[in-house]
């Protein structure tokens, strides 16, 4: 099993770790009700040191990415980021990803925990064509710090050569120092940035932010906030069975240049053209809890699909879930939960959006 | 992990049994099995009146991460329910072992409590489960 920096840290902080993709992580530090809380509240902050991260070199790095992607990295000005889908030749999602542009001859890649072995082996198999080198950064950890006060929360203790240019960042927007990223990105539907830095600068950044009152929250609190955002977790919410197009990813597609032959383009045009399933929202009114894997039903009782993922919503007090559900067009459907059907409404997603 | 109390026994299913001075019986779940549940978020209580039989699903527990079902250690009637509970599940995971109570029965087969654990057995399990 494998464990992040900040480990000593979660357990001293009381942090129950759990097998999360090979590493033991914090799930919760005693609620992870009250952590979600906090953080569209005020702040928080979450260890996500267990990322993948490879950085790109070499002076074909946007010929590579622009074949490599769904999304298009030409749209990018310097220092701004993109999230993107990584297709097989089927269209299949083999990950979501963030792709932070700093120079044409520099990119980094910020890919899922679980997908680590499989991201790395395809990405240096497709870019044995390019002049690109692939390297993945075990020497970084990544923390997240989320929520409306969270720039206030972070600022002092950035590397004071940052700051002018952080506070001001734009989202999706980044800036690199020496050794240290900070980017204004994250999964949780709230302002906040995501750190990028080297372990022994985490493990201080870490134990800075906790005496300066910043919760530290797990990952069943990292979950709540991104369903609530209305965000993917892949592995759940897609795979490689499935193309964005069904995953609610429609608008990570760069259609235009019609030219640019990204890996995964033809057998995506193809579905595009066919009939196909679509990613819903359902919000549960009654008791219980709407959860992957639960069964899907239209009114007259014929089935719709299944429940990618679901949970308790902690702001909105209901369970909330997203379903992939054969094309449909009504305001409610049916679920099949401990055996009987429940009536689910079916809402516009995001289920929160941020107050400005 | 708050300490176990030592007049209470235990089942290898995370249930606690704590007999009353009328000779009801009070049920709830174990501190150490809120926190593996984390977050609880609905209850789904059994009826006072409900006759219950040992290992007969009787209450639905459903936290953010997880539902799990409780099946009761002792037979009997119900006799009490801590309708709190619908309102506030959050009790459970505050006070396990006291606001936390789930609910009540008038036994009607003595030889159930024969088949708890003792708090030092409960103990060992779960140091054993931790490691």
């Amino acid at each position: 099993m494998q464990k992040t920096a900040l480990y000593d840290l979660h357990k001293a902080m009381n942090g129950k770790m759990l097998d999360f993709s090979g590493w033991l992580m914090p799930i919760n530090y005693g609620s992870q009700i009250k952590e979600h809380k906090a953080v569209r509240k005020h702040h928080g902050m979450f260890d996500v040191s267990h990322m993948t991260i490879i950085d790109l070199h070499g002076r074909q790095c946007e010929d590579f990415l622009r074949y490599l992607l769904a999304n298009d990295v030409a749209k990018l000005v310097a220092n701004q980021a993109l999230y993107s889908c990584m297709l097989n030749e089927n269209a299949g999602v083999i990950d979501d990803l963030i792709a932070y542009f700093f120079s044409p001859d520099f990119y980094r890649l910020v890919l899922n925990a679980g997908t680590r072995e499989k991201d790395f082996a395809w990405i240096q198999q497709q870019a044995i064509n390019y002049k690109v080198e692939v390297i993945e950064r075990q020497d970084l950890s990544m923390i997240a710090v989320q929520g409306p006060q969270a720039s206030a929360a972070v600022m002092p203790f950035l590397p004071q050569s940052l700051r002018t240019v952080a506070k001001e960042l734009k989202t999706f927007h980044s800036v690199m120092g020496e050794d240290c990223l900070v980017a204004r990105t994250g999964y949780t539907g709230e302002d906040g940035f995501e750190i990028i830095l080297p372990h022994k600068q985490a493990l201080r950044l870490w134990q800075q932010l906790a005496d300066a009152g910043v919760s530290p929250c797990g990952l069943g609190a990292r979950d709540t906030l991104r369903l609530e955002a209305g965000m993917n977790l892949y592995g759940l919410d897609m795979d490689e069975t499935v193309t964005p197009l069904e995953s609610g990813l429609t608008w990570t597609v760069a259609w235009q240049p019609d030219d640019r032959a990204f890996i995964g383009r033809q057998a995506l045009m193809a579905k595009k053209q066919s009939r196909y399933a679509k990613r819903y929202g359902l919000l549960f009114e009654g008791k219980g809890v709407l959860r992957h894997g639960q069964k899907v039903y239209d009114n007259n009782d014929n089935f719709l699909g299944m429940i990618s993922s679901g949970s308790f919503s902690p702001s909105l007090g209901q369970s909330i879930a997203f379903a992939r559900l054969s094309d449909y067009d009504q305001g409610s459907c049916q679920v099949e939960m401990r055996g009987k059907l429940q009536p689910v409404s079916i809402v516009k997603l995001p289920f929160i959006t941020k107050r400005d | 992990m708050s300490d176990l109390p030592a007049d209470y026994k235990y089942t290898k299913t995370h249930e606690w049994v704590r007999v009353e001075e009328d000779g009801t019986i009070t049920i709830g779940i174990t501190d150490h099995a809120q926190g593996l549940l984390g977050d609880l978020v609905y209850v789904r209580l059994p009826e006072v009146g409900q006759i219950i039989d040992t290992q007969e699903e009787c209450v639905v527990l459903e936290s953010v991460k997880t539902a799990e079902e409780v099946y009761s250690p002792i037979s009997g009637e119900v006799v009490a329910i801590n309708e709190v509970l619908e309102e506030e599940p959050e009790l459970i995971n505050q006070g396990a072992f006291e606001q936390g109570w789930i609910y009540k029965v008038q036994p009607s087969n003595d030889a159930d409590m024969d088949e708890l654990l003792s708090v030092e057995d409960y103990q060992a399990m779960i140091e054993q489960e931790d490691d």
